[in-house]
């Protein structure tokens, strides 16, 4: 082995700061009776019909690869869906591509765009891999901060200060991870003509889409004059419950989508065939056990929003996603305190809001999908834990 | 409806925690309930208990077809209602197809059910003729699962 000094690693990768959120997990899981609302992912097992579509898909011997950009069926599926559901229209032959989850799409959506230098707007706090995957792709990421006074929604003129002529696009999420912030039309159309302005892209991760509870969602590729500036990334993981099913997509402009799909040839050939399957039936049959678990994430999120403020912890009632986002300053502890102490004394898991950016110190993510069992006796533990601080 | 749908599933949910997930308040959300009640909507808040699990209870459950000869003028209702009535009967419905009337029954024993089919069910001058196919084993039962359920969390403790 090479000393330090030589390290046979890449330096990019060299550099890239451990994820917080990995910390937390080193943490928890070393204890026992540990309740987590620090999971992001669905508590839901995939729907029945869906697992059973692709035991049937394995069983007929669907096996191989498919095509590298997803099979066709599914592929026409999604431009349907995304049809229906949020007025976009894309051409299956040449407009979508089936990735490995929606982070492979987020990777291979950087990577097709990004020239050494460049700069990529990050908005925080939001999801932890964007500013190492916009690093990874050779880029520079750029950060913004949205804060609470706006409810965390990111402001039109907040994006104007950040760019620079090394603009080449920006990353934007609703509903939001960790914040369950979603984005209005009209706060997309005041985005939107920032972006036309600087002539910029823009990646926007709707992977929450269809958990938006109080306002229908709307698309940023729906908004006037930027379906051809939008690279749309989605998937399977939340609204269907199917995290490890690894499967997502991108939706976008023909050049852009052609070259994430010869970096996607090359890289992974294909997402996995059987997933596909599912994913298939999940488009066709899937559409009541989504609003049945909707439905339930709804009532949750009323719970605990009601159940935070009334133990002193302001936390407004986020529109989408699974996740809350509550204030613990009153408490007069930093984000990292707050959730280290409620653990060791409490046995409760949340995540620390600073990993997810600047703007998160001073909040904690607790993922609602959770049982509300579950949820209560954690909301117990944390009413405890903030009557002694406070 | 939704109210509804969440003390189907648990009948023990506390008003307060209704309330919350409901986004209204404790007091409405106690109304709502009373007013359910006097409509008949809601009848009854029962526990799912899988017998099998309970030591030296010793039960049986068997479902009957039923054909019988509609009495003028109320139809089956009537052949119904004197079947219902037995305390023994759990369940009657009307159905399409092959037979008139599908009966759960359930007693302690084999014998105590063909008795109730010999003496009772077919003493009947409206049955025409009965089938009785004995429950071997419940796998669900009212929607609960109940096997064994492994509903072990098998996520990760913490992720992004
Ligand atoms: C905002 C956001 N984007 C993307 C992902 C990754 O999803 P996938 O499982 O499809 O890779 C997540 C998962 O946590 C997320 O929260």
């Amino acid at each position: 082995m090479r000393d330090q000094k030589h390290s046979y690693l890449s330096r990019s990768v060299d550099q890239l700061k451990p994820s917080g959120i990995r910390r937390f997990f080193d943490l928890a899981s070393q204890m026992e009776n540990v309740i987590s609302l620090g999971v992001g992912e669905p508590d839901f097992v995939t729907p029945w019909n869906v697992i059973e579509a692709s035991f049937h898909s394995l069983e007929q011997g669907y096996t191989a690869y498919t095509a590298n950009a997803g099979l066709f069926e599914l592929r026409e599926e999604i431009s349907k869906y995304l049809n229906k559901s949020y007025e976009v229209a894309y051409n299956p032959e040449n407009q979508v591509i089936v990735t490995v989850g929606a982070s492979q799409a987020i990777d291979i959506a950087l990577r097709a765009i990004i020239n050494p230098g460049e700069e990529v707007i990050v908005v925080e706090p939001g999801f932890v891999s964007y500013a190492p995957a916009v690093a990874l792709a050779g880029g520079t990421p750029v950060t913004i901060q949205a804060t609470a006074e706006n409810a965390f929604n990111i402001q039109p003129y907040q994006i104007e200060a950040a760019i620079t002529p090394n603009t080449k696009a920006i990353i934007l999420c609703s509903p939001n991870n960790p914040t369950g912030a979603v984005l209005s039309k009209d706060e997309l159309s005041g985005i939107a003509s920032v972006i036309e302005k600087h002539d910029l892209l823009v990646i926007s991760d709707e992977i929450y889409a269809e958990l938006t509870y109080d306002e229908v969602f709307t698309s940023f590729a729906s908004i006037k004059g930027m379906i051809d500036r939008t690279i749309l990334i989605s998937g399977f993981s939340k609204a269907f419950a199917m995290t490890g099913w690894r499967l997502g997509y991108a939706a976008g402009p023909k050049d852009i989508i052609a070259a994430m799909t010869k970096i996607h040839q090359y890289t992974i050939m294909c997402a996995p065939t059987m997933a596909q399957h599912g994913a298939l039936e999940a488009l066709r049959h899937g559409n009541d056990s989504v609003i049945q678990m909707k439905t339930s994430y709804r009532q949750r999120r009323n719970f605990v929003v009601k159940a935070l403020n009334e133990m002193g912890l302001s936390c407004h009632s986020p529109g989408g996603a699974f996740y809350v986002f509550p204030s613990v300053e009153n408490t007069g502890l930093s984000s990292e305190e707050f959730a280290e102490q409620l653990l060791h004394e409490e046995r409760v898991a949340v995540v620390p809001g600073n990993v997810f950016g600047k703007s998160g110190e001073g909040h904690i993510r607790c993922s609602y999908a959770t049982s509300l069992k579950q949820l209560d006796e954690a909301m117990k533990r944390m009413a405890r834990f903030v009557e002694r601080r406070l | 409806m939704e109210l509804l749908q969440l003390i189907e599933k648990n009948g023990r949910l506390e008003v307060e925690d209704l309330a919350k997930m409901l986004d209204l308040s404790v007091d409405a959300t106690k109304q709502m309930i009373v007013k359910l009640e006097t409509e008949g909507a809601i009848l009854g808040y029962a526990t799912v208990i899988n017998w099998s699990k309970v030591l030296k209870y010793e039960g049986v459950t068997a479902m009957i077809d039923v054909k019988v000869t509609p009495t003028r003028g109320v139809g089956f209702d009537k052949v119904a209602e004197r079947i219902y009535r037995f305390p023994e009967v759990k369940a009657v419905y009307l159905m399409s197809g092959a037979y008139d009337l599908s009966v759960s029954v359930e007693g302690k024993t084999m014998m105590e059910i063909s008795r109730f089919v010999s003496e009772k069910l077919s003493a009947l001058d409206t049955v025409i003729s009965t089938t009785t196919h004995f429950v071997l084993k419940k796998y669900k039962h009212d929607g609960v699962i109940f096997d064994d359920q492994d509903d072990d969390d098998k996520r990760i403790m913490v992720s992004p």
